[in-house]
């Protein structure tokens, strides 16, 4: 897959891996292992771009006597998930037109 | 390998790089495998499933920029003596043309490579023009009525085509090792600027 298509898919399947409540680095690579293998450190970098594009807030939280982060999505975050389903639909239907031939073959 | 030997190594690897930075990751990397272990994951599980620390490493010298790097390295731990400060104005001209020069020297091996590629691919793209023109020519020909001269210029064609798309995987390959190498130029000159603390 074309690295910069990867790295905008990862983007927004991490936001919404944060979308309907608060979560942390282990679980948002849990939650997405079905649909897609994330190593550590990838997961790191997409974080701190989230980050800085001010998709995402961080909070340090006590968990069982150690410390935890957890990610929280801001306003931007959820608009930019409707950006890309909004995109995506169109992607599809373009889908649909490139394919059109082959399904009447 | 257990959690403190892999995190001591991590921070063993990182040295030299904002000292922020190598916390921010410590952490991360800890409470990943703290997480892991709290699933009933044994300490030796879990820092395997985090994956090499030349990895990690690799790509937090990769994203952190340079300009990060050489401030945060280039800032001297204690204010300049005042002679130190005369030395260093007074041995301008000689060391600005020394650091000058070795910049321009990897500028011009990055503009080698690429040069060579846009070669390639240049090379590629007249044989696919070759390969039109041919076909051209061909066809000017046959309505003139030259058939042989026009057959051979298919001929021509068909072996321009041929090349031309021999040669474009060639150009695909040529392009990518380039992006890899531009990186991996990138990562060393960020490497030369990595003071490295173990060695003291």
């Amino acid at each position: 897959m074309d690295a910069q298509l990867k790295r905008g898919l990862l983007d927004v399947c991490v936001l919404a891996a944060i979308k309907s409540e608060d979560s942390y680095g282990y679980k948002i690579i849990k939650d997405m292992k079905p649909y897609l293998e994330l190593s550590e450190s990838t997961l790191y970098t997409i974080l701190k771009r989230l980050e800085a594009a001010n998709m995402l807030t961080v909070r340090t939280a006590e968990h069982d006597g150690r410390l935890r982060k957890y990610y929280r999505i801001t306003e931007a975050g959820v608009r930019r998930i409707e950006d890309f389903k909004a995109e995506w639909k169109e992607v599809i239907s373009i889908y649909r037109f490139v394919t059109k031939e082959e399904q009447h073959e | 390998m257990n959690r403190e030997t892999f995190l001591a190594e991590l921070r063993n690897g990182l040295s030299g790089l904002p000292q922020g930075d190598i916390e921010e990751r410590l952490a991360f990397y800890g409470e990943m495998i703290d997480d892991r272990m709290e699933e009933g994951l044994s300490e030796e599980e879990a820092v395997s499933e985090i994956g090499s620390i030349g990895e990690i490493v690799a790509q937090t010298v990769e994203e952190i920029p340079l300009t990060k790097i050489v401030k945060e390295t280039m800032t001297p731990k204690r204010t300049l003596r005042a002679w130190e400060i005369i030395l260093i104005v007074l041995g301008f001209p000689l060391w600005f043309p020394l650091l000058a020069a070795a910049a321009a020297v990897v500028l011009a091996l990055y503009v080698v490579i690429w040069a060579l590629v846009v070669a390639l691919w240049a090379v590629d793209v007249s044989l696919f023009a070759g390969a039109a023109g041919s076909v051209a020519a061909a066809a000017a020909q046959a309505i003139r009525g030259d058939a042989l001269p026009g057959l051979a210029m298919i001929g021509a064609g068909l072996l321009c085509a041929g090349l031309a798309m021999f040669l474009l995987c060639a150009c695909l390959a040529a392009s990518k090792g380039a992006v890899r190498l531009t990186r991996a130029m990138a990562r060393g000159i960020k490497r030369m600027f990595i003071r490295k603390e173990r060695a003291e």
